[in-house]
């Protein structure tokens, strides 16, 4: 019988395959950042134990940096000392880091891609869970905690059961404006958040194979908020032009080596998944969620729904707790909802093709009076390369705050953050009660509907802007 | 890592499904560098309410967490085991626990056990009609079991998968089981292709 790509993908990286135990598995790409690896270094110490791979292992500033003056001492001491300790620890043991103020400095998932690092058919993780994202080259990438951490640091090394798999078919052309963080939102509206535990999903399917890298990203990304242990897309060649000529891409007779290998990366047409899910992409509209988990999401032209309306106890008690956090009413329309801030960036939206599309909306228009809109690039190369396409001044010309690269307002733990009460629609991956902020109420966007959100003040598609610009004068 | 053998404790039913790790250990908790003292953060924001369960005189001291399903769904934070045994939890029970959280609790030490929601719901009714009940879990015989003083009791088998109990119950550390396997690391290393890629030059 034939085998899936995260099967292939796994096989190839068994070390070491026992009877009833679990199977040991290398690792060929590990990020550190500086929120879940200082325990890890500690466990090191203690035991008298060394990074094994080097040269495997890359570390940068994200979850806790500043986004503006970053050139003077960071305020909080906590999060200096944080920082520091990263920075002493890179430096004690050898680990190559990008620090705040280094031009490959970013949000952990958007360095690896971009540094070309993250490549087909290799293993991949950090001790963040959005490490799903880099599945979209066809990696096996997961998240993992502190101990894992120093696992990993240790021996290169994870014992891990095989999770099962999940074809996630996707057919068909997405409709305008239907991108592809409205097309995740309703694949976990679909099956839940806990929809995909225990599974690794594979995004497949002819929507899926006319998606940029970058998309795919987004997609992949959020496989984790449907439980998921990592989502894969199998590599092609829009992923091999996109990693050829990368700083850390194979070249030469390693580049043709590779490519043939990457071409095998592939589902077998007689490979069995334990459970798949068909989404029609011609169906879909621009989705938001109006909950305070992932999954409670719906089609931006519907309305709050009705508690009442959910045959499950659990889910039902779920919305109405929901509800009375968010400040919604059963049946208002999602359309009518004020926010009170923009949120554009983090590892789920803050590339450089993302903040093309919030700029191609906003040129020409203005931020609603009363709403503030931050712009946080989810690299320093995202905003260089956003400053030479002129895209900061479409920001800062419509309102907007240019802000510098980090995980920023996606989880708050930076100055980034939500006063009690307020609302975003953010391009980020979490909803969570007081995740952007204590008593802070979110709503997940594409970048779309990010920024016809801010011009309009509610949450609104491209679509309800019809007249909003300002008349180039003659 | 501590051994897990049995542990009998009072219980606190939490009746909340999708306990998200942002839930358990907010973000600004994250910035401490250390394994302890995040006691004070676990459940912060609920906690502000006098009414919240963990707040309430009756489950004061209690030692085993009764959850709904889908707990620990979220971040990969392993704050959020810490947060829970620096709170004093040695077990938490749910129909349906998020994977990384899973696997960062057994890491610990903190025994995730997992029971049908009819269970679950049992144990909720027991535990707040008689918030002095003790509920054992007992890893060696993989069952929990729960007494009322009125003798209602609960008692339920659950599953763990072997290797994980057998590092339980030993608190073996699991980098020095792997590190028995070196001859077969270094195998593995000599055969990966020359195009894998590297973050340094050696």
């Amino acid at each position: 019988m034939g085998r899936t790509l995260a099967e292939k993908v796994w096989d190839d990286h068994v070390v070491r395959r026992a009877e009833g135990e679990p199977d040991l598995l290398f690792i060929d790409l590990h990020l550190l950042h500086e929120v879940t690896s200082p325990q890890a270094f500690d466990g090191l110490r203690q035991n008298g134990r060394q990074v094994r791979r080097l040269d495997l292992t890359i570390a940068t500033e994200d979850h806790n940096t500043p986004t503006i003056d970053i050139d003077k001492p960071i305020a909080d001491p906590v999060s200096r000392v944080q920082l520091e300790t990263l920075r002493k620890n890179c430096a004690d043991f050898g680990v190559r880091l990008h620090p705040l103020g280094d031009v490959e400095q970013g949000v952990v998932h958007v360095v690896g891609p971009q540094l070309g690092l993250t490549q087909p058919g290799t293993t991949v993780v950090c001790g963040d869970s959005h490490t799903s994202t880099h599945g979209a080259f066809g990696a096996l990438a997961f998240g993992i905690g502190t101990s894992q951490v120093e696992h990993v640091l240790a021996t290169q090394t994870l014992p891990l059961a095989r999770p099962r798999t999940m074809a996630i078919t996707v057919e068909g052309e997405l409709p305008d404006d239907v991108t592809a963080k409205d097309l995740i939102l309703a694949v976990i509206a679909r099956i839940g958040t806990g929809g995909g535990q225990g599974y690794i999903l594979e995004y497949r399917g002819s929507a899926i194979e006319k998606l940029s890298m970058e998309a795919r990203m987004t997609i992949c990304n959020m496989s984790i908020e449907a439980g998921a242990r990592a989502g894969m897309i199998a590599p092609d060649q829009i992923t091999f032009d996109y990693l050829q000529g990368r700083d850390h891409a194979p070249e030469g007779a390693d580049w043709d080596a590779a490519v043939a290998y990457w071409r095998t990366l592939r589902t077998d047409d007689d490979a069995v998944f334990d459970a798949e899910v068909f989404i029609d992409a011609t169906e879909l509209a621009p989705f938001v969620t109006w909950g305070t988990n992932p999954g409670q999401g719906a089609p931006l032209s519907t309305n709050v729904p009705d508690p009442a309306s959910y045959d499950d106890a659990s889910e039902r008690h779920a919305a109405e707790k929901a509800l009375e956090y968010m400040g919604l009413t059963a049946g208002q329309a999602l359309r009518d909802i004020q926010v009170d801030t923009v949120f554009v960036g983090s590892c789920t939206n803050g590339r450089i093709e993302d903040l093309r599309s919030v700029a191609a909306i906003m040129e020409g228009r203005k931020v609603a009076d009363g709403v503030r809109m931050l712009v946080v690039p989810g690299s320093v190369r995202v905003a260089l390369q956003a400053v030479a396409e002129g895209l900061d001044k479409v920001f800062t010309g419509a309102g907007a705050e240019w802000r510098h690269a980090g995980c920023s307002m996606c989880l708050g733990m930076n100055p980034d953050q939500l006063a009690p009460g307020e609302r975003s629609a953010s391009t980020s991956n979490r909803n969570f009660e007081g995740r952007q902020g204590k008593g802070g109420r979110t709503h997940l966007v594409s970048p779309q509907v990010a920024a016809a959100t801010a011009v309009l003040g509610h949450l609104a598609s491209p679509a309800d802007l019809s007249d909003t610009r300002t008349p180039v004068e003659a | 890592m501590d051994a897990f053998t049995t542990h009998t404790g009072r219980a606190v039913p939490l009746r909340r499904s999708n306990v998200d790790t942002d839930q358990i250990i907010p973000a600004h908790w994250l910035k401490k560098v250390t394994r302890d003292g995040f006691e004070d953060g676990l459940f912060e924001a609920w906690r502000k309410d006098p009414d919240f369960v963990l707040n309430r005189p009756e489950h004061q001291g209690a030692s085993v967490l009764v959850a709904g399903p889908d707990f620990g769904t979220g971040s990969s934070r392993e704050h959020a085991v810490w947060a829970l045994q620096n709170f004093g939890f040695r077990a938490v029970i749910s129909s349906r626990f998020a994977d990384i959280f899973r696997g960062n609790s057994l890491k610990n030490g903190l025994l995730t056990v997992v029971l049908e929601q009819r269970v679950v719901d049992h144990l909720w009714e027991l535990t707040e009609a008689h918030p002095t009940a003790t509920v054992t879990v007992d890893l060696e015989a993989r069952q929990v079991r729960a007494e009322g003083p009125d003798g209602a009791t609960v008692t339920a088998d659950f599953e763990l998968d072997e290797n994980a109990r057998w590092r339980l119950l030993n608190g073996l550390d699991d980098i020095g089981l792997t590190l028995k396997n070196e001859a077969d690391i270094v195998t593995y290393e000599a055969s990966r292709p020359s195009f894998k890629p590297r973050t340094i030059a050696v």
